[in-house]
């Protein structure tokens, strides 16, 4: 498995990829300016579900649309397949997407109420010029994948449930057999109880087709439960990514642990005892990006790296930050889990935290080989 | 008349309905619940299990051509229910107070967020307009917004989401009530600042012994903050108990499936979730039997769970209520891998 993915290369490879929303309009000051996306490089092999976290304004829906190519990227390049498709325009940006699909968030305005179950399924494949039998057996083998009754073809969207409507949704997206799906908060409208059947449909559609996923979302949660690899972003960066296992067991870079620190656990006995880790302020805007690590002003461990001896310091508000918080951008380091951090080996004090237990320790090292 | 209650919300056998094309149907079906002072009650469910239209009905809001058919709803020894419009505009806020999800939506934009405060403080109380606005800088003070003189002339679009919510609660607690209802006050908020407007609801019930409904659809949430619990289901209460004991002992399917059916950040991730089959029932549709069996993992076409309504009955602890045929044998084994 390893030995084919080394050989063919991933199937994503995102480099340098920026963004940023300019000042086009004319109520807009000229010179303001969003960097939406910074700066972020990551790939995905086949087969594989790569979790996007962060919370509003990280970037991460922006990103998914540039992978696929749904709006233009300032910088960077995207690579599908092992081809540069960065410049990719009009009818082969269209070719793309038979590969690469995108299931939305929105199950009820994301699917055109004037249109039948059949006619929505069929529609991708009616544009990609499949012929008549193919797309009756395509469409019938699709719905039955998903878990939608063949015989519902003809009903419209709005006799569906939301949970049922996010089927139909991914059944649009499968049915050109693509391998790559990016998933924009594709659960967190539903009811807890239909997320489950979601998720593990999601899992058993992988499982058989070896299918690859962008997950993005909002809920740790969620994205623990069916991503291999997690990538935390927080205004438009890419600040800690690693093999699930080693990000939630843990996690190095202080934005990853306050936010994993805040979910609270279905676990009274637990919650009560926990202590939050707590942030200063709130996300910052990327119209009004920070200098340096854009995650400074809020950040619990610059201000007690500032006490070290032999850390550069300079005042800020009414403390002091390391000097290099406040002007470099700290990089993302080589290797399988890394932090951008300038200090990600320094160990917070006064966290409570429990220790790391020695399996995970020993994940973190060999992820640092 | 009733003497002294022990809670600051207790609501009887609520029932709202709205007219179907088969007569009225049940949106609210035989609710009861109450909270102490200084206590949290968590009220879950998914959408269409009645527990904001339970709330709703509590505090008089519900548009016809829906009514509240009966029940009692009792704040400070007052029967809410059939109250004049007159009297009930007077409770709501100055005694039992309601804040929503989207805390966009619950400000006009076009007056600045002090204005709005003055508003509410002077709907009730016969101020100045100058002790208001004194009294506005010592509510956002309350509900820790930093620099709270200078903010009250600024606009809400001037606020991030969760200073908006921080600005609703201020606006909610102006007049000290006894009971604050938040229907899913963090829902749109990132988990980060919905943990620290929790903590600030926190705080609030602490200092003031206001009692708090919180209506939820998350179960952290409700494991972190909460006292009680109450799980609604299709109109319906079908569990209800401290939290410790609904999370520890869970005794009815619909909660024990969905404890079992939730992601979380601490456990294996090895398997699928248990996911319920099928979809909640349509408000009101269900007429015979238990309104879960469809979806039970107890299997379907049981006769007692098809013909019979199971009541909502004492198990064990005398606080903690289920409504199944089965909930005195419940057991793990029985659940699907």
């Amino acid at each position: 498995m390893n030995a084919v993915q080394a050989k063919a290369g991933p199937l994503l490879q995102v480099t340098d990829l920026a963004k940023t929303f300019g000042a086009t309009h004319r109520l807009v000051p000229k010179g303001f300016s969003v960097r939406a996306v910074d700066g972020v490089s990551f790939s995905l092999n086949e087969g594989e579900t790569l979790g996007l976290v962060g919370e509003t304004g990280s970037g991460k829906s922006t990103l998914g649309r540039l992978v696929l190519k749904l709006i233009e990227p300032t910088s960077g390049k995207i690579e599908f397949q092992g081809v540069d498709v960065t410049g990719w325009q009009g009818k082969q940006a269209r070719s793309l997407r038979a590969r690469m699909q995108m299931v939305f968030q929105d199950p009820f305005g994301s699917l055109d109420p004037r249109m039948t179950v059949n006619d929505l399924v069929r529609e991708p494949m009616v544009v990609h010029g499949y012929g008549k039998d193919d797309i009756e057996v395509r469409l019938e083998s699709t719905l039955l994948q998903v878990g939608i009754d063949p015989r519902m073809g003809k009903r419209y969207p709005h006799e569906f449930s939301g949970g049922q409507r996010q089927r139909i949704g991914i059944a649009r997206a499968l049915v050109l057999e693509p391998k790559l799906l990016v998933l924009d908060e594709p659960v967190s409208a539903l009811d807890v109880s239909i997320q489950a059947q979601i998720l593990n449909l999601l899992r058993d559609i992988q499982r058989r087709t070896g299918i690859a996923y962008l997950f993005i979302a909002h809920d740790l949660a969620v994205v623990r439960h069916i991503s291999d690899r997690v990538a935390v972003m927080y205004l438009g960066r890419i600040a800690e990514t690693a093999p699930r296992q080693s990000l939630y067991a843990a996690p190095r870079h202080p934005y990853t642990k306050a936010l994993l620190s805040a979910v609270p656990t279905p676990d009274p006995a637990r919650e009560r005892g926990k202590r939050r880790i707590p942030l200063h302020g709130e996300i910052g805007s990327a119209a009004a990006m920070p200098g340096g690590c854009s995650f400074h002003p809020r950040c619990f461990r610059a201000r007690q790296a500032a006490t070290l001896p032999g850390v550069e310091v300079e005042p800020w508000r009414d403390t002091r930050l390391p000097r290099a918080c406040m002007r470099e951008v700290p990089v993302l380091p080589a290797g399988v889990h890394r932090a951008a951090c300038h200090f990600a080996d320094l160990v917070d004090e006064g966290l409570n935290e429990q220790a790391p237990s020695p399996s995970c320790q020993a994940n973190a090292a060999v992820g640092a080989v | 008349m009733q003497s002294q209650s022990p809670y600051a919300l207790e609501i009887r056998n609520l029932r709202t309905v709205f007219p179907g094309p088969a007569g009225p149907l049940p949106i609210v079906d035989d609710v009861s619940l109450a909270v102490r002072p200084g206590e949290m009650l968590a009220v879950v469910g998914e959408s269409g299990s009645g527990k904001s239209m339970t709330f709703m009905s509590a505090l008089g809001l519900i548009a016809a051509p829906g009514r509240v058919e009966s029940g009692t709803v009792r704040v400070g020894g007052v029967d809410l229910v059939g109250l004049a419009p007159e009297a009930l505009r007077a409770c709501r806020g100055s005694m039992i107070s309601m804040i929503f999800q989207d805390p966009l939506s619950g400000l006009n934009p076009v007056f600045t967020v002090g204005d709005q405060i003055v508003e509410v403080l002077r709907a009730h109380r016969r101020i100045s307009r100058r002790q208001a606005r004194e009294k506005a800088v010592e509510l956002l003070e309350r509900v820790q917004i930093p620099d709270p003189r200078r903010r009250l002339d600024d606009y809400p679009h001037q606020f991030s989401g969760g200073m908006r919510q921080r600005v609703l609660t201020a606006m909610a607690i102006a007049h000290e009530p006894q009971v604050l209802i938040a229907d899913e006050p963090t829902t749109a908020l990132d988990v980060t600042v919905q943990a620290q407007v929790l903590d600030l609801i926190d705080t609030l019930r602490r200092e003031t012994g206001m009692a708090v409904v919180l209506i939820t659809h998350d179960l952290g949430i409700v494991a972190r903050h909460a006292d009680s619990m109450t799980v609604m289901y299709a109109g319906r209460v079908v569990e209800q108990g401290s939290v410790a004991r609904v999370f520890a002992d869970p005794r009815h399917p619909y909660t024990r499936s969905l404890l079992r059916g939730i992601p979380r950040i601490d456990s294996p991730v090895e398997g699928d979730l248990m996911s319920i089959r099928g979809q909640p029932p349509l408000p009101g549709s269900v007429r015979h039997g238990c309104a879960f069996e469809g979806r039970c993992y107890l299997g379907r076409g049981r006769v007692d769970c098809l013909r019979n309504r199971p009541e909502l009955n004492i198990i064990g602890d005398p606080e903690h209520l289920s409504a199944c045929h089965y909930a005195e044998s419940l057991h793990d084994e029985e659940m699907p891998a």
